[in-house]
């Protein structure tokens, strides 16, 4: 076979890995790549306006396919650049492999140009990293990368490679892979696990099944089969913020999303269940709340991929180590198998309809000013018929969001969960929409944090992606002025958004449509003419400016302490609270 | 407000690994990210082929920290296997130590006389100083050393403890 440049054998790898799209920006240590894919006639590369968005579009490309998203930036500072977007996935697990270009090996260590110390900065915050200093192992590396990023819990993958290796030339013979030989995560469940999860759900008085962003992540087929378990069971269904969107919300066994700012119903049900069902999600302390008040008296299921999210934060009875998927369709099939009956749950279900009767998401109308949690749903009704991908920001919007706006289908929910990155809204728009470009992708933000990767309209415009941007304008950062609110006696440190730009003239500016929506009679004239114009359109949606986010959990608070309206935050922390974030 | 701290159980980890480029960062590295504790930690490569190093880690942590080392460890992609030696049972834990300590008259006698008792050999010698090479468990070392303090001590070389299962079956 003739030998070829580690370029080529890299756009090669990339092929066989049935690579489409990869989102990058060209520098002077990736230029033999770039060369590479110029006028590529399978691999289409989406140039970005800042590298961080290029990790977020891929995210969201990841997010709303399936497949594993594709990065290309340069060494130096193309690479830290990268390194946020990096941190995100891995802390949402999220598939993606990341090629980051490198000073030549002679160079490395001498402080070069734009080197930087790529694997060592990324070590902790992507799955697994490479160096690649021969081109013959190029192709060998790229694949296990893909196979890294992909298996077990997913990832991202960073592959760093020197200039001269790119130019390099070296034997191509390398092909996917299928195993590792050490990276060999446990993936099905065996059958005595799955008989006493089912022996334990079956006699449960008052279970609930906890789903994260892990159902997503294993595919469509698992949130079907959590479909069928939560018909056969008839227990109800709570979720992370990851994993809306894996169970119906029209499903009356709905309940909403759980933690820190989810539903009362949804904390009171976990508070008082006897039975946990945590499935593909990790404990995180947004959704726990104070530990030790954690579910008090359940038994508690947890079947995570990762051994290491299991016995975490919380001490679980039956560990499961598991493709959430796979596991749920054990379980399904067993219980047909062994024909176990449901049970009567009708004293959990009364007991969750009162709690349900608190109306927790219910908020005070206004008939001068918009108020955004009234946007958010009326923005929802708007786009029912649409089947609409969403992505967020983070702050009040993102929660907004997740709390009044309804999700029937996984991978239409696409929001920076873990590491909660202001930024990440507008690119994974991008990065959606590359992938579904008849979608209705709306990008769901704050006025604070769209300012963060603004520069990404000028992707939009160059690539004619419809992506809509809705931003509630309340001209704060809201989230953090409403903790300055709790915890600070309103000591409002920096978190005013002050000399906004108008948002309306910005967005013409780059080639998209503007929209202001001042008044509540405005609204739904404004999403309409929003949904109906072709092409880019950022909408200012002006909300009541003092508007906070209810209920909340404060921190380090338990899940039966939720504050349910604005008169009941206290204004004042001891350091105990005030520490935790 | 007041940092808790939980008592801590010490524990003898093998790690087997690919001996590859930043492997130890990697390790030492997740560690430090995750606030977990190093007492010691040695290196080397095991196999005729050079590829797989085994790397010995005391550490210590509540139980379930010490649940997540191995947990956090056995993620690792270059990570073969981890064993809790202190979990599975009775093992041979050992280090080593160059001892170098000065001194004359009474003082030199005396540590000769203590390096005898506790079967340290001498490799190096002036008439005012002597090496002391010594092999063992850790608190053999420790109590050594804290001996030589009394007569002399001027450095210490310590290798970290290397540790394997006893009987037949590989931990």
């Amino acid at each position: 076979m003739a030998e070829k440049s580690g370029a080529d054998i890299l756009v090669d790898t990339l092929v066989e890995q049935g690579v489409e799209v990869i989102f990058g920006y060209p520098g002077g240590a990736v230029l033999p790549i770039y060369d590479a894919i110029f006028e590529h006639p399978k691999i289409r590369h989406i140039l970005v306006r800042h590298e961080q968005a290029a990790t977020h579009a891929a995210e969201g490309y990841a997010r709303a396919t399936g497949k594993p998203g594709v990065v290309l930036v340069t060494s130096g500072p193309g690479a830290t650049n990268a390194v946020t977007g990096i941190t995100d996935a891995f802390m949402d697990s999220i598939p993606m492999v990341v090629i980051t270009g490198q000073v030549p090996t002679p160079l490395i260590g001498s402080d070069a140009f734009q080197e930087a110390d790529t694997v060592g900065i990324t070590r902790h915050c992507c799955k697994h990293n490479y160096l690649v200093k021969d081109p013959a192992k190029l192709g060998a590396v790229m694949h296990e990368a893909f196979f890294i990023a992909t298996h077990g819990r997913p990832g991202p993958v960073v592959v760093d490679i020197p200039k001269d290796v790119q130019v390099a030339k070296g034997n191509p013979s390398a092909e996917p892979v299928s195993s590792h030989k050490s990276y060999r995560p446990k993936t099905s469940a065996r059958m005595e696990e799955v008989d006493a999860a089912l022996d334990l759900i079956a006699k449960a008085d008052a279970p609930i099944f906890y789903t994260g962003g892990g159902i997503i992540n294993s595919g469509p087929e698992a949130s079907a089969s959590l479909r069928r378990i939560a018909e056969m069971t008839g227990a109800p269904v709570t979720s992370t913020l990851m994993g809306l969107g894996a169970f119906p919300a029209t499903s009356p066994q709905w309940m909403g999303m759980l933690g820190m700012h989810g539903t009362y119903e949804a904390n009171m049900a976990m508070n008082r269940a006897d039975l946990v069902i945590c499935l593909g999600a990790r404990f995180d302390d947004r959704v726990t709340g104070r530990l030790d008040a954690f579910s008090p008296g359940s038994t508690k299921i947890h079947v995570d991929i990762d051994r290491s999210s299991i016995n975490k934060t919380v001490a679980v009875h039956l560990p499961i180590v598991a493709d959430v998927g796979d596991f749920l369709a054990a379980l399904c099939a067993r219980w047909e198998e062994r024909a176990l009956e449901r049970r009567n749950l009708s004293e959990w279900w009364a007991r969750i309809k009162g709690w349900r009767a608190t109306e927790c998401l219910a908020y005070p109308e206004h008939d001068e000013l918009i108020m955004p949690q009234r946007a958010i749903e009326n923005l929802f009704k708007a786009t029912r018929g649409r089947n609409p991908i969403i992505t967020t920001e983070v702050g009040q919007h993102q929660m907004w969001a997740a709390q009044h706006f309804h999700f029937d289908d996984p991978n239409k929910w696409l929001t920076s969960g873990g590491l909660g990155t202001m930024g990440y809204g507008l690119p994974a728009a991008i990065g959606a929409q590359i992938a579904f470009p008849d979608a209705l992708v709306i990008d769901i933000a704050g006025e604070a944090s769209i300012q963060m990767n603004i520069q990404e309209l000028a992707t939009a415009t160059q690539y004619r992606l419809p992506v809509k941007i809705f931003i509630l304008n309340n001209e704060y950062m809201g989230m953090v002025r409403q903790w300055q609110e709790l915890t600070y006696e309103s000591r409002y440190s920096s978190s005013y958004s002050d000399a906004l730009p108008d948002f309306v003239k910005l967005g013409e500016a780059y080639g998209w449509t503007g929209i202001r929506i001042e008044k509540p009679d405005e609204l739904d004239a404004g999403i309409d003419a929003m949904i109906n114009t072709d092409g880019p359109v950022i909408v200012d949606c002006r909300v009541a400016k003092l508007a906070n986010c209810f209920p909340m959990i404060p921190s380090g608070a338990a899940h039966t302490e939720m504050l349910l309206q604005a008169d009941e935050v206290s204004g004042k922390m001891d350091d105990e609270a005030k520490a935790l974030v | 407000m007041h940092i808790k701290e939980t008592a801590p159980e010490r524990h003898v980890l093998t790690v087997t690994v690919d001996n590859e480029a930043g492997i130890l960062a990697r390790i030492a590295g997740m560690f430090t990210a995750r606030g977990y504790n190093i007492e010691s930690l040695t290196v080397a490569d095991v196999t005729e082929d050079h590829a797989i190093s085994r790397i010995t880690i005391v550490t210590n942590g509540p139980p379930h920290v010490i649940e997540q080392i191995i947990a956090q460890l056995d993620r690792l992609v270059p990570v073969h296997k981890v064993a809790d030696l202190t979990d599975i049972g009775p093992h041979v834990q050992r280090e080593l130590a160059l001892v170098k300590v000065a001194g004359v008259g009474e003082h030199r006698i005396e540590a000769l006389r203590l390096a005898e008792v506790y079967r340290a050999s001498v490799v190096d010698a002036t008439t005012e100083s002597f090496i002391f090479e010594l092999t063992g468990a850790p608190d053999k070392i420790q109590s050594f050393i804290d001996l030589m303090r009394q007569v002399g001590l001027v450095e210490v070389g310590r290798t970290g403890v290397v540790a394997i299962v006893r009987g037949k079956e590989a931990s």
